[in-house]
């Protein structure tokens, strides 16, 4: 099969209750969407709009109050299929880290300060690689080179090593055993501009010579050009677009789109920018129909009682909204970071 | 290697400092006492029978001399430290002359010995319950350890060692309650003797255990329930790190070393409780001497156990300071 | 402040439990009020009396009515700590705040002699008190004493939290718009540091009177004042438990440790309560 990840309608709410008041707050509300092989596929949204909560789902760290309502993600390794929100913990244990495999946001804190690095890959890797002692350690340091790390590193505590390094190290980690699929959540956010075009190269680099598919979660567009294939935008916890890199900058589909692709900055462009109205909406209580009409500049009657359907509008091309065909690029004309994508 | 060197000289010339005015303290809360010791030898000597004045005078002054009363108070103080540094605290009362430091040093292995094997117990059992209990905690069982801690961790050392007394000692009198080893036990290096001071040790001790580990327990819950919500514990249960693996190395490792710090924190308290229990079963340490020479009046005593109860304390502390560095290799690097 | 404590009754199961066990020992002790018995006199009633429905606590060896005797100990005792944990609160509020706020000089001197106080055992040194001022030795001076040693542990969080709220953007802002030290001091930073206060104040009431129990008990202290130590001291002088009147010990030690798991309670749960981490968890759960 083409597809290495297949997410139908997938629901997962946060249920709370507290000082006896019952909170239901709807962080993935029925999403479907589907990953090919060697793809790399850009998750985009602001902060609080639920991607956090689908990539949990999708690394299958569904913990309490997090909870699976409904729908499936299944995934189509050459192993085998396996249903994240269904399987058992011996069938996920059995995937994780050989065909699954999870960068994490902020390499400060994600390794272990009390281990050093060799004994924090020994942990991770051995088991999924069925690898010990001196061939362990061999397929490690060979990993290392191709990151541009020196066996050194693996004598050193986390805290001994530089920032850049540690990412590094944590990119090393995740993808030491040629998974088949990697969940990248925000893994540049940190860094500073030279530092995140460094580290968003090896990870090109790596996808490509592995093969592995890539969900590569961040709210910042300009990483989104630079290595998505596709883009797929969330917005409080429901999918309203999804495109390939380059239709998605130059022909959005959708009101929301349109505002965070002409959020880029260009040189020598000094128009105004006007700033979306209204604030994201509370998953708890979200708003009736389409999320985003409170804050649209398109919006209608229609918007406010009936929620669109994610709809395929051009080849490729999802996207969820009643005027998808009124939605103008915003600021118009080709963007700077359309040229620098590959 | 040097930084580490650094640091211990620093925290070594706090260890000094410590003991300096620690013991400063003690000598002048000593020396409010309206009973002079002189006057207690005399009048002890007086009462047994009659005496010439002039010997009485003769003998007041050898007192006074012996004691260091002669001379005014700063320069007592300034004696009291000098003769710190050789140990030196005067006769005794209770067993005079005897140097009061002689019997000192007869009750401080018991003591030591008693705290150190609690404590150890008790850190070491009271950890691995908590990390235990922190991380699974879901399990009934750990979930009524803990219930259990909290209904006996704020009840005080002396209480529970009195309520075993009174069960071991009258309800179910299966083992000693009191003293050191058995009677008819000659001390010395010999099995015998060591099964015998094991035998008596076993009560206070278990008091001891009770009491501490209940606080050590619901410290150590409390700390794993945060690390488990660490970032790199999240990733390593992410990465299917085995559990064991997760249990032991990533979590309760990283939480001893704040709970090394706390034990460094709590000596003090853990050397009063053990002073206390010591006196309830007549345990031949420390707490039974205090107040043998509290009642006897014997300040030289008095003064003696609380200076080197406090060189003991700030000593276990810069020690284990020294330990610090040694399991915590983010504080190696400063 | 009220909603948080009728929240914190009505869903914190740990919190009812300590206000209630807690509530019991401050009534009974408030009982003393009406005490128709001078707790100092002795050999008033029939000595060695069971509890039965005159006496409803029995009477001790002493000839004293037991349970109006208690009412008195639990009164002072309770005093007793209550006034040890506010001295040592200020103490430790006034020296936390200074060295987290002040920072340089200030903060490492005063951290230097927090060490020294955390590293002396107050046990010995109490003793010598006592030792040197025997029957002189009144309740309020051997509390400020033990204020004297019971304010590093909290010293020291009081100034971790004021170190954390002097880098926070609202405390820039409140010297930024010029509110004077002081002002911001007791303004912003003391609401974030008074829960920390309370439950470090139970924590500190058990401590101070755990430590003045044994004290009584072992005869260190004003044996006249009828305080919980002095009860079992007087117990424990007459034999107790060999002449059969357990009551004499069994009661107190009851009530005492219904107040040590009360105080304990309210400092455990408030202790949950201030962290937000374990809020969450309590919503997931």
């Amino acid at each position: 099969m083409a597809d290495i990840l297949t997410v139908d309608h997938l629901r997962a709410y946060y249920l709370m209750n507290y000082f006896g008041v019952n909170r239901e707050v709807r962080a993935v509300d029925d999403i479907s969407l589907s990953i090919a092989r060697n793809e790399v596929y850009g998750i985009a949204g602001e902060s609080s709009s639920g991607k956090t909560s689908l990539i949990k789902v999708l690394a299958a760290a569904i913990r309490p109050p997090l909870k699976v309502v409904g729908g499936s993600a299944t995934y189509h390794f050459k192993t085998g299929d396996i249903d994240v929100t269904s399987a058992d913990a011996e069938a996920i244990e059995a995937v994780r880290w050989r065909n699954l495999s999870y960068i994490m946001q902020g390499s400060m804190s994600v390794l272990n300060p009390l281990r050093k690095v060799g004994r924090i890959f020994e942990d991770f890797a051995s088991r999924p690689l069925g690898l010990s002692g001196s061939a362990f350690r061999q397929r490690v340091v060979g990993h290392l080179e191709r990151l541009k790390l020196s066996p050194q590193v693996l004598n050193a505590f986390p805290h001994e090593l530089s920032g850049g390094m540690r990412q590094r190290v944590t990119i090393g980690l995740a993808t030491v055993c040629n998974p088949e699929f990697v969940i990248a959540d925000e893994p540049t956010t940190a860094l500073d501009v030279v530092v995140q075009k460094d580290v968003l190269g090896l990870i090109k680099d790596l996808q490509r010579d592995m093969g592995s598919s890539i969900v590569f979660v961040t709210h910042d567009m300009a990483v989104h050009a630079n290595i998505a294939d596709r883009i797929g935008i969330i917005y409080a916890g429901r999918l309203v677009e999804e495109a390939p890199t380059r239709t998605l900058f130059t022909a959005p589909k959708h009101p929301y789109t349109a505002h965070l692709v002409a959020s880029l900055p260009r040189i020598g462009d000094t128009t105004e920018r006007p700033a979306l109205e209204g604030r994201p909406p509370n998953l708890a209580n979200p708003p009736a129909g389409c999320r985003f009409h409170p804050r649209c500049p398109l919006a209608i009657d229609k918007c406010k009682t009936d929620v669109p359907p994610l709809e395929t509008v051009a080849p490729g091309q999802r996207s969820a909204c009643w005027r998808w065909r009124d939605v103008e690029p915003l600021a118009g004309g080709r963007h700077r970071a359309m040229e620098l994508s590959k | 290697m040097k930084a580490y060197l650094l640091f211990a000289l620093k925290r070594f010339v706090q260890f000094v400092f410590v003991v300096l005015f620690g013991c400063s303290i003690a000598f002048f809360v000593a020396h409010l006492s309206p009973i002079s010791p002189v006057d207690t030898i005399i009048m002890q000597v007086t009462g047994r029978s009659a005496s010439s004045p002039d010997a009485i005078k003769a003998l007041r002054a050898a007192l006074t001399e012996e004691f260091g009363l002669d001379v005014p108070l700063w320069q007592q103080y300034l004696n009291f430290m000098l003769r710190l540094f050789r140990f030196d605290f005067g006769p005794s009362l209770i067993a005079f002359p005897t140097p009061a430091i002689n019997l000192v040093m007869l009750a401080l292995p018991w003591t030591v010995g008693l705290l150190t094997t609690a404590v150890v117990i008790t850190w070491v059992l009271g950890n691995v319950a908590g990390g235990l209990a922190g991380y699974f905690q879901n399990s009934r069982l750990l979930k009524a350890f803990g219930i259990i801690a909290i209904g006996i961790q704020p009840i005080p050392y002396y209480i529970v060692a009195f309520l075993m007394v009174i069960i071991f000692g009258f309800l179910w009198p299966v083992l000693p309650i009191s003293g050191g080893f058995a009677m008819n036990v000659r001390p010395g290096w010999s099995w015998e003797f060591a099964l015998s001071v094991v035998h008596y040790a076993i009560l206070p001790a278990s008091a001891l255990v009770i009491v501490g580990i209940g606080t050590w327990f619901l410290g150590m819950r409390a700390l794993v329930s945060n690390i488990v919500t660490e970032d790199y514990v999240t990733y390593a249960e992410l990465a299917g790190v085995r559990q064991g693996r997760i249990v032991g190395s990533y979590v309760i490792r990283n939480a001893l070393v704040p709970q090394l710090t706390s034990l460094a924190m709590a000596l003090g308290g853990i050397f009063s409780g053990t002073v206390i229990t010591e006196q309830v079963f007549t345990y031949p340490g420390l707490g039974s001497l205090l107040v043998r020479a509290v009642n006897g009046g014997d300040s030289a005593v008095v003064l003696a156990i609380s200076c080197i109860s406090i060189m003991s304390v700030a000593g276990a502390i810069f020690i284990i300071d020294l330990i610090h560095p040694l399991i915590d290799p983010r504080v190696r690097a400063e | 402040m009220f909603s948080v404590l009728r929240d914190l009754i009505r869903y914190n199961r740990e919190f009812t439990i300590g206000v209630v066990l807690v509530g019991l020992v401050v009534v009974f002790s408030c009982l003393s009020f009406f005490s128709p018995v001078d707790p100092t006199a002795v050999y008033r009633v029939a000595p060695d009396q069971p509890p039965n429905l005159t006496y409803i606590f029995g009477t001790n060896s002493r000839g004293q009515d037991m349970f109006w005797q208690l009412t008195f100990a639990f009164r002072n005792t309770l005093s007793f700590g209550l006034t040890v944990a506010i001295l040592s609160r200020i103490i430790s509020i006034v020296i936390g705040l200074a060295a987290g706020y002040l920072g340089g000089w200030v903060d490492r001197a005063l951290m230097f002699f927090n060490d020294i106080f955390v590293a002396i055992p107050i046990f010995p040194i109490l003793i010598l008190f006592y030792f040197v001022m025997k029957t002189n030795a009144n309740g309020f001076v051997l509390a400020m004493l033990m204020a004297c040693f019971g304010w590093p542990y909290d010293a020291r969080l009081i100034r971790s939290v004021a170190l954390g709220l002097r880098f926070r953007e609202f405390s820039r802002q409140a010297v930024f718009a010029g509110m004077s030290p002081i002002k911001i001091m007791l303004e912003e930073h003391l609401p974030y540091v008074m829960p920390i206060i309370f439950a470090t104040f139970m924590a500190n009431m058990i401590w101070s009177i755990g430590l003045e129990v044994t004290l009584a008990v072992l005869g260190f202290t004003n044996l006249n004042i009828p305080t919980v130590g002095t009860t079992l001291y007087w117990a424990n002088n007459h034999s107790a438990l060999v002449v059969g009147t357990w009551w004499w010990i069994a009661i107190p030690v009851a009530i005492v440790v219904i107040l040590f798991v009360g105080l304990f309670l309210l400092a455990v749960s408030l202790n949950e309560y201030i962290d937000p981490r374990s809020r969450l968890r309590r919503m997931g759960a």
